[in-house]
């Protein structure tokens, strides 16, 4: 068996090396650090549908209640000891006032007895109006650098979310599209794991500059497990 | 001809004009007694329905009303208030409205009457419609979403208030639609504002003429019954003015020389006949029955066309320039033959048209009646129409056509209550034109046919919806687009909700699409170069630069896509030439002529009728396997390569066997077959497995009564349709259609898709939150109607049950063949795309087994494989017991 098979053998199972830290990519679009016990999601965007209704477009309002199950559900597998929402966590600066009552209590219970971070994101610069847990700009873990936006310059063990990556691969003349981890090895950039959330192909100029492409790697959502794809694989659009 | 006019009522007599008499005079015609008819019933005040078969004068006759009474009234004197639209003609194209314009300018001019004449559509520019609204004219041509914007402005009720006729061409054609029901709330508006409005429709033959004629009228009188209940006896009508049809069409089969092949569909061997038919007639009008054959056959038959005929192309992807000077060079005369698919089908009357080819079987009576009445307009004249089967069955579905004179018979879908995303749309329309009353509205609303038994709950909860969404979870109310005033009357909320609702007008949801656009090869900069027409995104998305595809009757080669633009340039003579394939235009078999076709099968009497090729082949089948008697379902089981074949012959359309074969598939699954995948195509449905299913079939396990029982359209069906693409499809108009999401535009590019949210997403959480969400509601009543097929399959399963015949093969039928040569053409279907991106991360796995030290992103296998191509090798690989693999790895770190 050579060491690139073991590369893929890792690499089907959703295992990833960033910086030398191994992580695992959960197909809800969860990051989870099993030496560090932390778990990381990005782009929540809490709060999106009425935040659009506020704009005339009255969506469901039950985003919220969608992602918060979802959240709910991977912190329950994992038990962690960290959390760290990597910014975008409510849609809107307002977001956190609108959270009706028991969401903010269903948010509270989960950040009971972890350490838990709010880093600051594009939707969301300041801390969530009235709960709890550290709100931050950065977050350092050993060599991991967690940030909201991927940085041109420091590549080496970021992990970001803010582009909402996607990928598109085509199959027996079939388009698929699906959000996906991006990594070249040195960086992570995260899925959003919001419910109302979109996303961006990983090839789009968005991106320029942040992925070694030889060795991009894009982990797509399944619905149960991750589709590991090299980025020569992957189309635009 | 008989032009007979039928009448139940006292005779009524027609008032002609002296200038209109003359007219007639002077042409050395005389006014048809059906025009005589229609114009002496709308002088009394009626609205009627007039059917007749094209070439009839049905267009005069449904203007000369208005036109009569406008020459009667005179020119306007100076000083005299500025009169507002008289007449108003909405037809579902807008081709349609513009050659009206032409034909009708014509005895207008000629007559000289003081009538002005103009055309509101899409393509009108904006200074002209602001000039329409001050000065209008007296018979305004337009289509149903013109007329929503005209009644949802603020000055609707004073430009309508001048209107005494409203005529609606292809009546039969627009009702069958949600553009049907957005008209028919239209409708009943414009009767708000003048009760004595009275409605023409002009139709071509239905099924149920009663029908359209409540469509036509009020129907405020009824609303007792409960909502799609029958209608009673006494619902009001509108007056019946019938035209039997002209002489009989001259139909044949072409008798080929060639081969007629076991399957496909481009009717390639017949090609040098085809051609030779162009030659010999005047105008020949090719009709196909997708916009991919139509590229197919325009392009093969510029290959033979040595005399170098003018001949073109016409379809609904084409850019509208391009189909503007189509159908300019049609009414000129200055073609020899058109390729065209159904943005021709309705009653467009152009040019000498002496043969009507029809490629492809004829899939339902009415569309082909329709086309072939095409040929040869002047209606006492018999058409003369050749159908070209491009394949085996499509032989015997042609002869059985013919045979069961089945062409006379009409196979018009039945009308269904209106839509609840329509009147969710036209409710807020309404409130963006005044403010309304809720009771009044609902009288209204109920006054339409398609509404008349809308129980008054559910009316409010799609005005709930309109302001707040209507969800169970009341959130929104600080957010509403319309809200209730002091004195009980709803009004918007704000300027930007009447905005919104403009841009989102009508009910025609697009497939997203892009511009086809002109580049230099190799470059991705798209400056000044030509638009050819639209290609859907999701055809476009399969390209890969350099890729040969053919549209617009050109090889074109494949640059890139930016934003809403999909370049290309002039291509090479590229072996491999991909044809787009389009989302929607297959028809399915008609249940009537499946019925045929299973009586012709069983009968070898009847094979004479056959080309010997075709006879041929059946006794073979008769031979190898067997023929199933008409009401049997015959089931052939089979060893090929390593795999195991189930091929059965329901005859019930490529829909219904679709869905079956998702629902077999499921069930074998269930039962250890290991089923691999299934291809279906109109006539019949092949499955493949792991396992011997004829071993499993003889030994009960399942018995083939168990497999194909009924009770498959219960749970695994529901929960099939639940994730399917086609209910989120259907779900996304209506969240459209309703004003839910807004429609995508051209400009708003793909970049936006992070601050979009799709209604997938949407559809997603409503349906595990909110069930019975009324948009929901509509998704489920539009799925019910839409998808005949279920229905279809229902009958059928009912149909064959005690009657399924196994015969187990040592190899393939004849009768099989071509089902089997789909395979590897089809895309897999379905909720297969987890099994795709499986295969292709198990490919890259594979490969990484074999080579030593090589990095992915470099020695990737090269996979892709663009659908008409790909080898079924792979096919439907399942997937299951690797699905949680990720999480066991996770425990075990």
């Amino acid at each position: 068996m050579t060491a690139a098979y073991r590369a893929r053998a890792m690499a089907d199972a959703g295992l990833v090396g960033i910086a030398g830290e191994c992580a695992l990519c959960h197909p809800s679009g969860a990051l989870w650090f099993p030496d560090l016990r932390l778990l990381a999601v990005s782009d929540l965007h809490l709060e999106k549908g009425s935040a659009l209704a506020r704009r005339g477009v009255l969506v469901p309002p039950y985003d919220t209640a969608t992602t918060l199950l979802r959240l709910q559900a991977v912190i329950a597998e994992y038990e962690p000891r960290i959390v760290v929402s990597l910014g975008d966590s409510f849609h809107d600066g307002w977001g956190a006032e609108r959270l009706a009552a028991p969401f903010r209590e269903k948010l509270e219970l989960l950040i009971a007895g972890r350490e838990w971070f709010w880093i600051a994101g594009n939707h969301d610069p300041d801390a969530p109006t009235g709960l709890p847990g550290d709100a931050v700009r950065e977050l350092a873990v050993g060599r991991l650098r967690f940030r909201h936006e991927p940085s041109l310059h420091e590549a080496e063990g970021e992990v970001a979310g803010h582009l909402h990556p996607c990928a598109r691969i085509v199959q027996r003349g079939r388009s698929i599209r699906r959000r996906c981890f991006a990594g070249d090895g040195r960086r992570m950039i995260m899925p959003a794991f919001g419910a109302y959330t979109g996303s961006l192909n990983v090839l789009e100029s968005a991106y320029h500059g942040l992925f070694d492409h030889g060795r991009l790697m894009a982990y797509l959502l399944g619905a149960h497990r991750i589709f590991a794809l090299p980025g020569s694989m992957l189309r635009p659009g | 001809m008989t032009a007979e006019p039928r009448s139940t009522e006292p005779e009524l007599s027609a008032r002609l004009p002296e200038p209109f008499v003359k007219w007639f005079a002077g042409k050395g015609w005389s006014p048809r007694a059906h025009q005589l008819e229609l114009l002496a019933r709308s002088q009394a005040g009626q609205s009627t329905l007039l059917i007749a078969p094209t070439g009839a004068g049905k267009t005069l006759a449904g203007f000369l009303p208005s036109l009569t009474e406008l020459a009667e009234r005179g020119t306007r004197r100076p000083g005299e208030p500025r009169r507002g639209v008289h007449t108003l003609y909405i037809s579902p194209l807008k081709a349609l409205a513009v050659d009206i314009e032409r034909n009708l300018g014509k005895p207008v001019q000629e007559i000289g009457l003081p009538v002005t004449i103009e055309t509101r559509t899409g393509d009108t520019p904006a200074h002209k419609r602001q000039r329409q609204k001050l000065a209008p004219p007296d018979i305004l041509l337009t289509t149903p979403e013109q007329l929503a914007l005209l009644i949802a402005g603020s000055d609707a009720r004073r430009f309508f208030e001048d209107l005494r006729y409203v005529v609606l061409d292809e009546l039969h054609s627009l009702v069958t639609s949600k553009r049907g029901h957005l008209l028919s709330l239209g409708l009943a508006r414009l009767r708000s504002f003048r009760p004595d409005l009275r409605a023409i429709g002009l139709s071509a033959t239905v099924a149920e003429p009663d029908e359209l004629r409540r469509w036509l009228v009020s129907q405020s009188q009824s609303s007792e019954a409960g909502y799609g209940t029958m209608p009673s006896a006494t619902a009001p009508m509108a007056g019946l003015v019938t035209v039997a049809g002209g002489a009989k069409p001259e139909i044949s089969i072409l008798e080929s020389q060639e081969r007629v092949p076991w399957a496909g569909h481009s009717a390639r061997y017949a090609i040098p006949e085809i051609y030779d038919q162009i030659r010999r007639h005047k105008t020949t009008l090719l009709f196909v029955n997708t916009r991919s054959q139509a590229e197919l056959l325009f392009q093969e038959l510029w290959q033979v066309n040595e005399d170098s005929l003018p001949i073109a192309l016409h379809h609904g992807s084409l850019d509208a320039g391009q189909r503007r000077r189509v159908e300019k060079a049609m009414a000129e005369n200055a073609l020899r033959a058109i390729v065209a698919t159904s943005t021709l089908d309705l009653g467009i009357d152009w040019g000498d048209v002496d043969l009507v080819i029809h490629v492809g079987a004829p899939k339902g009576a009415s569309r082909l009646a329709q086309r072939i009445g095409r040929a040869n307009h002047r209606m006492d004249e018999p058409s003369k129409a050749i159908l070209i089967p491009a394949n085996r069955f499509e032989v015997l579905e042609c002869r059985a056509a013919l045979d069961a004179n089945y062409l006379g018979a009409q196979d018009t879908p039945p009308l269904l209550a209106g839509s609840l995303d329509v009147l969710a749309q036209h409710v807020l329309g309404t409130a963006c034109a005044a403010p309304f009353d809720a009771d009044q509205l609902y009288a209204e609303v109920t006054s339409a046919a398609p509404y008349a038994y809308l129980p008054r709950t559910e009316f409010d909860r799609v005005v709930d919806f309109v302001a707040t969404g209507g969800y169970a979870l009341k959130g929104y109310e600080r957010y509403a687009r319309i809200r209730k005033t002091k004195e009980g009357l709803w009004r918007i909320a704000h300027p930007r909700v009447a905005q919104q609702y403009r841009l989102n007008v009508g009910t025609i949801v697009e497939m997203p699409e892009l511009n086809v656009r002109y580049v230099r090869q190799g470059r991705m900069t798209g400056h000044g170069g030509r638009v050819l027409g639209k290609v859907e995104e999701y055809f476009a998305e399969t390209l890969r630069p350099g890729d040969n595809f053919l549209f617009a009757g050109k090889v074109l080669r494949f640059e890139g896509i930016r934003e809403n633009e999909c370049y290309v340039s002039s291509g090479g003579a590229s072996a491999q030439v991909i044809v787009p394939s389009y989302a929607g235009g297959k028809f399915p078999l008609s249940t009537y002529l499946a019925d045929q076709v299973r009586g012709m099968l069983a009968d070898p009497g009847r094979w004479q009728a056959l080309p010997e090729q075709v006879s041929d082949w059946l006794r073979l089948q008769k031979e190898k396997s067997m023929l199933p008697r008409p009401g049997d379902l015959l089931v052939e089981t089979f060893p090929r390569a390593d795999r195991y074949f189930m091929v059965c012959y329901p005859f019930e359309g490529r829909l219904a066997h679709q869905t079956l074969g998702m629902l077999l598939t499921r069930r074998l699954e269930r039962k250890h077959a290991h089923p691999l995948g299934f291809v279906a195509t109109d006539y019949s449905l092949a499955v493949w497995a792991l396992e011997d299913m004829g071993a499993l079939f003889a030994a009960q396990q399942p018995s083939l009564g168990q497999l194909f029982d009924e009770d498959m359209l219960g749970d695994d069906l529901e929960e099939w349709l639940n994730d399917s693409w086609m209910l989120k499809r259907m779900f996304r108009n209506c969240a459209v259609i309703s004003g839910l999401i807004e429609k995508r535009f051209p400009g708003q590019e793909k970049t936006g898709r992070q601050v979009t949210v799709s209604a997938d997403l949407i559809y997603d959480v409503l349906r595990s939150h909110e069930p019975d969400h009324i948009l929901l509601q509509a998704t489920r009543a539009d799925a019910q109607a839409g998808l005949l097929d279920v229905r279809r399959l229902a009958d059928m399963l009912s149909r064959i049950k005690g009657r399924i015949v196994h015969k187990r093969l040592e190899q393939i039928s004849p009768l099989a063949v071509p089902v089997m040569l789909e395979i590897g053409r089809e895309t897999v279907n379905g909720a297969a795309n987890e099994s795709l991106l499986m295969e292709a991360a198990d490919l890259v796995s594979e490969a990484m087994g074999d080579v030593d030290d090589a990095s992915p992103a470099r020695n990737g296998p090269s996979v892709v494989l663009h659908g008409t191509a790909a080898k079924s090798a792979r096919t439907g690989r399942k997937g299951v017991g690797t699905a949680d693999y990720g999480r066991r790895s996770m425990r075990r770190g």
